[in-house]
């Protein structure tokens, strides 16, 4: 007898002959971040994936929360694998169950039976397990259409299975079935979360962070590497490449018009970025922006960012208030890292009135008042390696 | 700490690089003598020998009695202790309480709570220097008053406090309040020996003059009555309630032993701190905060047109550490020096350097470079 987690797949059912790849990636993500907790065994039956702990002494909350973050995955729920045998079965259910059942007003038993040769036929099996509920718990009633707690019970080959209510997943597809890409994080509350939303749909993230020491501080990347903890809770691990960024910095305050610093610091950082994603195989950009949150996130501004990318730029938040945002930062438990007080690049030398409405033609002007090549060049032979994990 | 050619450490304010002393004794401690010293065997009294043994060193220096020497987790457990414990005791006898806005968090949040609690409180404001008026002082004080609590140095200008004073003007005010003196900064490197000057309650901390984190120390004369207010084993004559934190203890009184003579460490440092005030008189725009007469071994300056934190990073970089402001107060804009009329701008580049007997004319040199670097970078 032993607690065992059943999971059931997304959208990877829809995937036709890819499907059993995308199940193989699941697998693997599963067992990557489950590893450190012991060891497993994992058996595909249909669209359900088992995870059978092969120790006594997992912990198995700690397997389960782990699991309800991993992107793939529609649904998931804590079984008791027990053998095939009715008093066994009569005895155990109540109690796996209590905790939920106690809490409960109405709940239905549903007997599968994919082993035929088991002596009691799935009605027969349903009126039994259900009769021995009720006789511990009397205080609840069967209800067929919407039961508070669907109990499940399975008879398979070798084991029969007891199970209460399903868990939602953290969908998505599984990570690193959609490619890589490249986050531009600078320690806001916007930037985690558009990685988290990527992530979800398999990417697998590597993340770009600027620094501007000593206008920043080492606390401000400390609260990077932070942030991007959590996110690789869900996305995996993390390779984080940090741009030294000052030079580039100072350069756009000495030479260029005060209200356009935050466009061309920006077209920088794309630029920057764009070349990093290529050394790394990264095929596209996501940064956390949000139409008209802020100068630099106007149509126009965006434009003039845009204008210096050759590659995908996804920015899955553009269409989102900011409590929206802070709503999901919250959920990946990211909102109270973001909001610490450390200064990041985007906040040094911020102009007084930025351009909301630039004209390209007139930040290319600008922009040749400044080596663009020189100083992308000396950035990127000063770039810091840490790989992020949960 | 980066590995940095140069290791200028000066925020001596926030803690001290710990004596060599104080290490052998602390691991000597945990290696040799772990016992817990209210265990009633031969390990338990062996630890407990070396408990005694601190604490005579301490209370000697202090120039009081054992029985008035109590040791506690850190300062801010001292002060809370005082403060609480005086409000446990005395809270029949009055509902008046007086502070000064100088005093450190673990002082002010304490008469925040008493506030809550029913008490007026009386704040007292520092003038221009960072000092207390007396005057202001005896014109709060009355017979309702139970507690006044003025700290002798303060940990963000180096502002001395006339403490001999202050029992005198509670008495001619008829008071019976209690005179609690935070003395975190001030201990070890001015002459302060509590029953001379007329303290009932002084707060100490250990890793402010070279011991380890995790001691403190609270004087109670034996004129005063306070009560625990954290409860639990007994210890410490039943004040301050959890097992000792022996290594961090017997470390103190290495450290204590270390001090040396006060008066000429005093006299050394302000040579030191001369030396870099006529260094930096000659820059534009730099501005000294502490007063003349402060503590020499704090220096509070203001560099406009470099905010703290960028200043701070930039000497971090270099291998030179200083504070911005006081340490304990991140992301606010001092009290004190807003109180001390200081500019918003000024406060704003703000760093406190706080030196230690052991600094050199060298180190402030390297400083004062250092500065000079970031002023030709950052100022625009």
């Amino acid at each position: 007898m032993k607690e065992i987690i059943l999971i059931k797949n997304g959208e990877l059912a829809l995937k036709g002959l890819n499907r059993s790849t995308f199940e193989d990636i699941l697998i693997k993500n599963i067992r990557k971040r489950i590893k450190p907790l012991g060891e497993f065994e994992y058996r595909k039956e249909q669209s359900t994936v088992s995870v059978v702990p092969m120790d006594e002494y997992i912990d198995m909350d700690e397997v389960s929360d782990r699991i309800s973050r991993v992107f793939g995955i529609a649904a998931y729920s804590r079984a008791l694998q027990v053998e095939k045998d009715m008093d066994v079965i009569l005895e155990q259910a109540p109690i796996y169950l209590a905790d939920q059942l106690k809490d409960a007003k109405t709940f239905k038993v549903e007997g599968k039976r994919s082993d035929k040769k088991f002596p009691l036929k799935s009605p027969e099996l349903s009126a039994q397990v259900g009769g021995a509920i009720l006789s511990k718990f009397p205080h609840l009633k069967v209800d067929v259409r919407n039961p508070d707690i669907l109990v499940t019970i399975e008879i398979r080959e070798k084991f029969a299975f007891i199970r209460g209510n399903q868990t939602k997943g953290a969908g998505g597809m599984p990570t690193g079935t959609a490619g890589k890409a490249s986050i531009l994080i600078s320690g806001g509350i916007d930037s985690p979360v558009a990685a988290y939303m990527m992530a979800k749909r398999g990417l697998v993230l590597n993340a770009i962070h600027f620094a501007s020491p000593p206008y920043t501080s080492p606390q401000s990347e400390e609260k990077v590497h932070n942030l991007l903890r959590k996110v690789s809770k869900y996305s995996g691990n993390i390779c984080l490449l940090t741009v030294g960024f000052t030079e580039i910095q100072e350069e756009i305050r000495d030479k260029c018009p005060e209200e356009l610093f935050t466009l061309i610091m920006r077209r920088f950082m794309m630029r920057i970025a764009q070349r990093i994603a290529e050394n790394e195989d990264s095929k596209a950009l996501i940064t956390g922006e949000s139409l008209g949150q802020v100068a630099s996130q106007t149509l126009n501004a965006l434009a003039c960012t845009d204008a210096v990318v050759g590659m995908p730029v996804f920015r899955p938040l553009i269409g989102l208030d900011k409590d929206e945002i802070i709503k999901v930062s919250r959920k990946i438990d990211t909102f109270n890292i973001s909001i610490e007080p450390y200064e990041d690049c985007c906040t040094v030398f911020t102009p007084k009135h930025p351009k909301t409405k630039p004209q390209i033609s007139i930040i290319e002007t600008a922009e040749q008042a400044l080596d663009v090549e020189g100083l992308i060049d000396r950035a990127l032979n000063n770039v810091t390696i840490n790989n992020i994990c949960f | 700490m980066g590995a940095k050619n140069v290791n200028v450490y000066l925020d001596n304010s926030a803690t001290t690089k710990p004596c060599e002393n104080s290490v052998i004794k602390a691991l000597q401690m945990m290696n040799e003598n772990f016992g817990n010293p209210s265990s009633l065997h031969a390990c338990g009294f062996s630890a407990k020998k070396e408990l005694d043994n601190a604490r005579r060193v301490v209370s000697s220096f202090l120039g009081c009695e054992q029985n008035e020497l109590y040791f506690t987790p850190s300062g801010t457990v001292a002060n809370n202790t005082a403060i609480f414990g005086t409000e446990k005791a005395r809270r029949r006898d009055g509902k008046k309480v007086v502070v000064s806005l100088l005093e450190h968090p673990s002082v002010l949040k304490c008469f925040e709570t008493l506030e809550d609690m029913g008490y007026e409180v009386v704040y007292l404001k520092p003038d221009s220097s960072g000092k207390i008026n007396l005057d202001e002082l005896s014109n709060a004080v009355d017979g309702n008053t139970i507690f006044v609590s003025i700290m002798a140095v303060n940990n963000e200008v180096g502002s001395i406090q006339d403490i001999s004073k202050i029992k005198g003007i509670i008495k001619d005010c008829k008071s019976k309040a209690y005179f609690h003196c935070d003395a975190v900064q001030g201990f070890g490197k001015l002459t302060i020996k509590p029953k001379k000057l007329g303290i009932d309650l002084m707060s100490m901390s250990a890793h402010k003059i070279h011991g380890i984190k995790g001691a403190g120390a609270l004087f109670v004369s034996n004129n005063v009555r306070i009560l625990p207010y954290v409860v639990g084993g007994g210890q410490e004559n039943g004040l301050i309630s959890g097992t000792e934190s022996i290594p961090a203890i017997c470390a103190f009184g290495e450290a204590v032993k270390d001090i040396g003579n006060v008066e000429k460490n005093l006299h050394n440092v302000q040579v030191v701190k001369d030396y870099f005030i006529n260094k930096i008189s000659t820059l534009d725009k730099v501005y000294v905060n502490s007063p003349e007469d402060a503590l020499p071994y704090i220096i509070n300056i203001s560099v406009e047109g470099v905010p703290s934190q960028v200043m701070l990073n930039s000497l971090s970089s270099m291998g030179i550490y200083v504070s911005a402001g006081s340490a304990c107060a991140k992301g606010h804009r001092s009290n004190v020096l807003t109180a001390m009329g200081v500019s918003p701008k000024s406060i704003d580049s703000a760093i406190r350097i706080s030196l230690s007997k052991f600094t050199t004319e060298n180190d402030m040199e390297m400083l004062y470079n250092g500065i000079i670097e970031t002023i030709n970078r950052v100022r625009r």
